[in-house]
């Protein structure tokens, strides 16, 4: 992995570009696709030898040494004053591994997500992004099966998000199954009257419903608990407690909460073959980054993988940015840069003349400086359900234990999402927490819940750990990865850096801040133009699907 | 396919379809030259292809590609290859799926594709690849249903495996009448068959209604999982083998056949001039085979041997809900006549679906009075007055007790299921439940009929109860015809028949109903009761089980538009039919059959007034075969212009001995007609309250 094992670089050429961007994570390859888009010369590198960075999907032992070298405190040797530093962005970092034995041999067969667990929405932002650029055709997708709410006892409850699964639910009772239809039925009408502006069926939710508490419009349209727990947290995806008037943390109101639905159920049936509203791509979240770059590199962008930048160069009039020192120990200049979010500038540099954007910029920052995302990655060799490789699980805020104030969503993958060998599967954890504990205790909890803990000196075969209900044994675990990873937002100054992985599912909200990024860079661009490309013709025929 | 926004078409598009239509038509004069002169070629067969694939609807080319087959068929007999043979086939279904591509709803290209399969000489074992192609292209289209239908017995697959499917489709998507429609039929198949699993209905019912809840729960608005339930309570009420729900004569009941005015129960007495009186058996569905070797009624006198059954149905079929016989008591000693009627003891009664009647028997008496001279003018003699002071309410009380004995035994009762029905009236309890419970949440049109409907099965059911949910179904009635204006008429249909439900329902309500006709000018007739079921908004009239031995009915002022079932009262003499809403004679048509009928009001209603009368189509006319033998060509061809014109009214009227009759107020209603009627009604004495001569 170390540079100085490579035989070295042949000197760039061109020197100098419109835009250089360090580090490939996804918001990093929307920018330099976008920008090469729109015929800006690019310069994209990465210090890693994998596309990606905090968004990429790794080997088991390339996944354990990203974690580690990620969060170790950087020694600040350098002299100069411009030296990038990086910051450790993971801590807390616990790899433990159960069953060397199996895992050892197939350690390279696995792709695991940094960011997991993530999935995309058949309607989602990204999904229109991708066919509007043309990068569709790099990825191929496979269906989530199902979603399931948890509970402490390791009890999945299936997620009847449409009507067919509604019909099929068999936890329901027959009056609950007609109250979360009506409600389905209630938003559908909502918004197919909004669209259309008259409302002719007056089923239109008022504009002081829309203003209130999403939890409050729930219990007022006469929802059971269970019901309104299964819309807040595994279809609106609630981060936080929405009922627990003291946490008062990312409370949703109506019309948020109708948002959420509506891209749900819009994606339920946007594709014919696509099963539900979710879907995941073939070879892990990290060929979303690459389909990106290689976008960005039919367009022009030059790409070059481990290099790292290792100071940044100031114009010595105005002593604002001007260009990078590579480790080949080459200068390139460029107008402006693209910074990873795990390196910081020490040194100050002398802002460009826009600082009233910069001020804009803020709105960016949704999350509190405090949150942090605890992740989980575990590999086990069963389902969490016998019948489904593919799933996810949620254990809505107080489910767990009593003190829990957010949710916790798993992601199950299995070998034909080529994530891992045959016969293995990949469980992703997640949850926001405000400190290192907290998240450590979320993600316990869901473990316990879901899995069988290895218990040292117990053999792996031991009969005697079987859970409750004889039907289904717990999956074992063979190896787990906990780690907190950091928040960050994107920010735009000479040296604009990208965001981080934030806490959700999907990727909607990384997009609106690279969107926003992008439209700072690049005020007269847009993000994307439609490409007259033959491929794009027929809208939804751009993605593919397996089945 | 479903939900699909048409769109509207381009100019370019215009074009292009104007050429294709153009080749069309090329194709299409070449195609009919070569079909009319034989011409099997195979640039000809080949061509007949080529039109198809264009338009799979061309019935002739189909058609023609049947004639070429057979002519190729012919030509290879004598080598019999059956390489060759196959290859003919195989082409037709080549052709067959082409053209389903083109139009997977084409019914020509489904059937053709049949009638390769029917001739046994192609492999069926693609076929479901296909169907499985069609049904997910579109889950709902019946063609593929239909064919689908006919391919799984030829592959031999299992009706489980199709029921499975049936399952799994509807679990895609539940609003797909054509699978709900398939497992019924499945189901129906598996049940009568007593296939493994389905050898108990109790069993599979229940699953049934668990199945078809989670349809109806989720979404109260997609009509399909309703008709599955219907179809469920169907299986669920229904009763296999015929039961006889009533007879006149009832079982214990002593008949007083009158000579003459001898005062005595009204409800038991019969008039009768000439010593015979009907006995009419009302079973609870059409059957057939009621004849004197599948009935025997057994009697001293030998008058009563041979009897000839007539069915009472109105298209003159051989099956009927109800049959009557005249028992004839002429000239015998006046004393008491113990009969016994004993039913099915040799099988022959069979119910429409096949199931037999089993055996069964009742007994009554007819008490002979001695006949007096001098009694031979009664009703006719003196003009029969509809208005309100005529009739006085009837006091049982003050009346001798028989009539409170023999209105109990007005109905027979049916103890035969009551055991082996418990499930029966378990799995409606249960029904009534849910809806209930739905019907709390929201309000839900189909919802309420169902639930009307299940209450009313749920009180046929456990018969004698006391308990009964007449009200409420009245209620939810009143409530759907305020919902669903639309269908306000079969609404107050159903309304009208609970109404009649609930005033047969027992002695108590019946007798509200029921009044003493006494006109002050006569006292001769023994008094008979009157059943005064007028204002009550009846649009229909049903319970004729529990009616059978009235003999004057008053149903004015009411809304009937027709009076279907009424030739069950055979004993009928009076009837008030004036202020209702018939619009013809042919609504008439169930008085053909009482025999005894003699005064009959149909003054204030609408007959001719509509120039267009739907009810003739329905009605066996001079025009239509279904009339048969009654109607003899020779008899319409030489009568005078009257009947010409006024045939409907002829063909009702004729053979009526009617003496009273009032048709004032109604559009036909003119002196041309009247002097008609009266040339063709022999008897009448009175027209319009005005003694005729």
């Amino acid at each position: 992995m170390t540079t100085s094992d490579l035989p070295p670089y042949p000197p760039i050429d061109p020197t100098t570009f419109d835009l250089i961007i360090i580090g490939t994570g996804l918001p990093a390859s929307l920018i330099s696709a976008a920008s090469s888009a729109v015929g800006k010369s690019v310069l994209h590198l990465d210090p890693n030898p994998f596309y990606g960075s905090h968004f990429s999907s790794l080997s088991v032992p390339d996944l354990s040494s990203f974690l580690n070298s990620h969060s170790a405190t950087p020694s600040n040797t350098h002299d100069e004053n411009l030296t990038l530093t990086t910051r450790p962005l993971f801590s807390d970092v616990e790899i433990s591994n159960f069953a060397p034995e199996i895992l050892d041999k197939h350690s390279r067969k696995f792709n695991l997500d940094l960011s997991g667990p993530r999935v995309l929405f058949c309607a989602d932002k990204s999904i229109d992004l991708m066919l509007k650029s043309g990068t569709s055709q790099y990825v191929e997708f496979k269906s989530v099966d199902a979603s399931f709410v948890g509970d402490g006892d390791g009890k999945l409850w299936s997620v009847p998000d449409s009507r067919a699964a509604i019909f099929k639910d068999k936890t329901l009772s027959l009056l609950e199954k007609n109250q979360l239809m009506r409600f389905f039925k209630l938003v559908q009408g909502h918004l197919s009257n909004n669209e259309s502006e008259e409302s002719e069926n007056g089923a239109k939710i008022s504009a002081e419903d829309l203003e209130s508490l999403f939890v409050e419009f729930l219990t007022k349209m006469k929802l059971p608990p269970k019901i309104k727990s299964i819309i807040l947290y595994a279809i609106a995806m609630a981060d936080y407690d929405q009922e627990n008037m003291e946490v008062r943390k990312g409370l949703l109101k109506t019309k948020d909460g109708i948002d959420r639905l509506a891209l749900y159920i819009a994606s339920v049936g946007r594709f014919q073959n696509a099963l539900g509203a979710l879907i995941y791509p073939i070879y892990g979240q990290g060929e979303l980054a690459q389909a990106f770059c290689r976008r960005a590199a039919v367009k022009g962008c030059l790409y070059v993988l481990r290099m790292p930048v290792i100071s940044l160069l100031k114009d010595e009039n105005s002593g604002s940015y001007k260009g990078v020192r590579l480790a080949s120990g080459q200068d390139i200049f460029s107008q402006k840069l693209v910074l990873d979010p795990s390196f910081t500038v020490p040194g100050p540099l002398a802002s460009a003349p826009c600082e009233q954007i910069q001020d804009s910029f803020q709105v960016l920052s949704l999350i509190d400086d405090k949150v942090k995302v605890a992740r989980g990655i575990c590999i086990t060799k069963s389902s969490l359900k016998p019948d489904i490789s593919n799933c996810l699980v949620f254990f809505p805020p107080r489910s767990l234990f009593p003190e829990q104030v957010t949710s916790i969503r798993v992601l199950q993958l299995s070998s034909n999402l080529a994530v891992c060998p045959s016969g293995m599967f990949v469980l992703y954890f997640s949850a926001l927490c405000d400190e290192v504990n907290q998240g450590k205790k979320l993600l316990h909890a869901a473990l316990n819940a879901l899995l069988r803990l290895h218990v040292s000196g117990n053999a792996e075969n031991s009969s005697t750990v079987r859970s409750e209900d004889t039907e289904h044994v717990k999956p074992t675990l063979l190896w787990s990865a906990l780690y907190i990873q950091e928040l960050t937002k994107g920010q735009f100054e000479s040296v604009s850096s990208t965001p981080m992985p934030d806490g959700n599912l999907n990727y909607n909200d990384l997009l609106d801040a690279t969107e926003k990024l992008f439209q700072n860079m690049y005020p007269n661009e847009e993000f994307f133009p439609e490409t007259s490309e033959p491929e794009n013709s027929e809208e939804d025929a751009g993605l593919t699907l397996e089945t | 396919m479903h939900g699909r926004p048409r769109k509207p078409s381009k100019p370019e598009d215009e074009a292009a379809s104007a050429a294709k239509a153009q080749k069309l038509r090329a194709l299409q004069s070449q195609f009919l030259h070569n079909h009319q002169n034989n011409i099997y070629t195979k640039e000809a067969v080949e061509l007949s292809a080529k039109l198809l694939e264009i338009n799979p609807e061309s019935y002739t080319a189909w058609n023609y590609r049947k004639l070429a087959v057979e002519h190729y068929l012919s030509l290879t007999h004598s080598d019999s290859n059956p390489e060759s043979l196959n290859s003919i086939f195989q082409e037709e279904l080549t052709v067959a799926e082409n053209a389903l591509r083109q139009n997977f709803k084409s019914y020509g290209a489904w059937y053709h594709r049949k009638w390769v399969l029917s001739k046994g000489h192609s492999s069926v074992n693609l076929e479901l690849r296909l169907l499985d192609k069609f049904q997910k292209a579109d889950s709902r289209n019946f063609h593929a249903w239909n064919y689908r239908r006919f391919v799984a017995p030829l592959m031999n697959r299992s009706e489980e495996d199709e029921l499975k499917y049936t399952e799994d489709m509807i679990c895609n998507n539940f609003s797909n009448y054509s699978a709900w429609h398939n497992r019924s039929v499945l189901l129906s198949n598996l049940l009568k068959k007593k296939a493994d699993g389905f050898l108990l209905k109790e069993k599979v019912l229940p699953e049934e209604y668990e199945f078809v809840h989670q349809a109806l729960f989720t979404d109260p608005d997609d009509q399909s999982g309703w008709f599955y339930h219907l179809w469920l309570l169907d299986q669920t009420v229904k009763v296999d083998s015929p039961l006889l729900v009533s007879s006149w004569p009832a079982h214990g009941y002593d008949l007083m056949l009158l000579g003459d005015s001898c005062p005595s129960s009204p409800f038991t007495s019969f008039h009768s001039d000439s010593g015979t009186f009907p006995l009419v058996l009302y079973f609870n569905q059409a059957v057939e085979g009621v004849n004197s070797s599948t009935v025997s009624v057994d009697c001293e006198l030998n008058t009563i041997k041979d009897l000839i059954w007539k069915p009472l149905s109105a298209n003159n079929s051989q099956t009927a809900q109800v049959w009557v016989t005249q028992l004839n008591f002429i000239d015998v000693e006046p004393k008491a006549y113990p009969v016994e009627v004993s039913l099915g003891h040799s099988q022959g009664i069979i119910s429409s679906s096949g199931f037999h009647y089993n055996h069964s028997r009742f007994a009554f008496r007819v008490c002979v009075q001695p006949v007096e001279n001098g009694s031979a003018k009664r009703l006719g003699g003196d003009v029969m007055l509809w208005s309100d002071e005529k009739f006085h309410i009837y006091d049982a009380h003050s009346q001798e007790s028989s009539p409170v004995i023999s209105l109990d035994q007005l109905s027979i009762q049916n103890n035969h299921e009551t055991t082996a029905s418990e499930w029966r009236t378990e799995a409606i309890a249960k029904e009534i439940d849910h809806f209930r419970e739905l019907l709390s949440l929201i309000n839900c049109k189909i919802g309420k009929l169902t639930l009307a409907r299940l209450l009313m099965a749920h009180d046929t059911m456990i018969c004698p109860s006391n308990k009964t949910h007449f009200k409420e179904v009245l209620e939810l009635y009143g409530d759907l015809m305020k919902l669903e204006p639309s269908h306000v008429q079969y609404y107050k249909d159903e309304h009208s028949l609970v109404l009649l439900q609930q005033v047969t329902s027992s002695k108590e309500s019946l007798l509200n109903h029921c009044f003493h006709y006494r006109n002050l000018t006569s006292s001769h007739i023994g008094n008979p009761i009157c059943l005064r079921l007028n204002n009550l908004s009846l649009s229909r009239v049903g319970s004729f089980d529990k009616l059978l031995w009235v003999q004057m009915l008053d149903l004015s002022h009411n809304e009937l538009q027709s009076i279907e079932g009424l030739e069950a009262m055979q004993l009928l003499s009076c009837l008030n039919l004036s202020n209702n809403v018939l619009c013809s004679f042919t609504a008439l048509e169930p008085l053909r059959s009482l025999k005894s009928l003699k005064v009959l009001n149909i003054s204030h209603n609408e007959i001719g007034a509509h120039s267009i009368d739907t009810t003739r189509y329905l009605c066996s006319s001079p025009v239509s075969h279904s009339a048969g033998s009654e109607w003899n060509p020779g008899e319409i061809i030489n009568a005078d212009t009257d009947v010409k014109s006024y045939w409907e009214a002829y063909f009702i009227l004729k053979d009526l001995n009617l003496t009273q009759l009032d048709i004032v107020g109604n559009a036909i209603s003119d002196e041309k007609f009247k002097s008609f009627l009266i040339k063709i009604l022999h008897a009448l004495k009175w027209l319009d309250g005005e003694r005729l001569h």
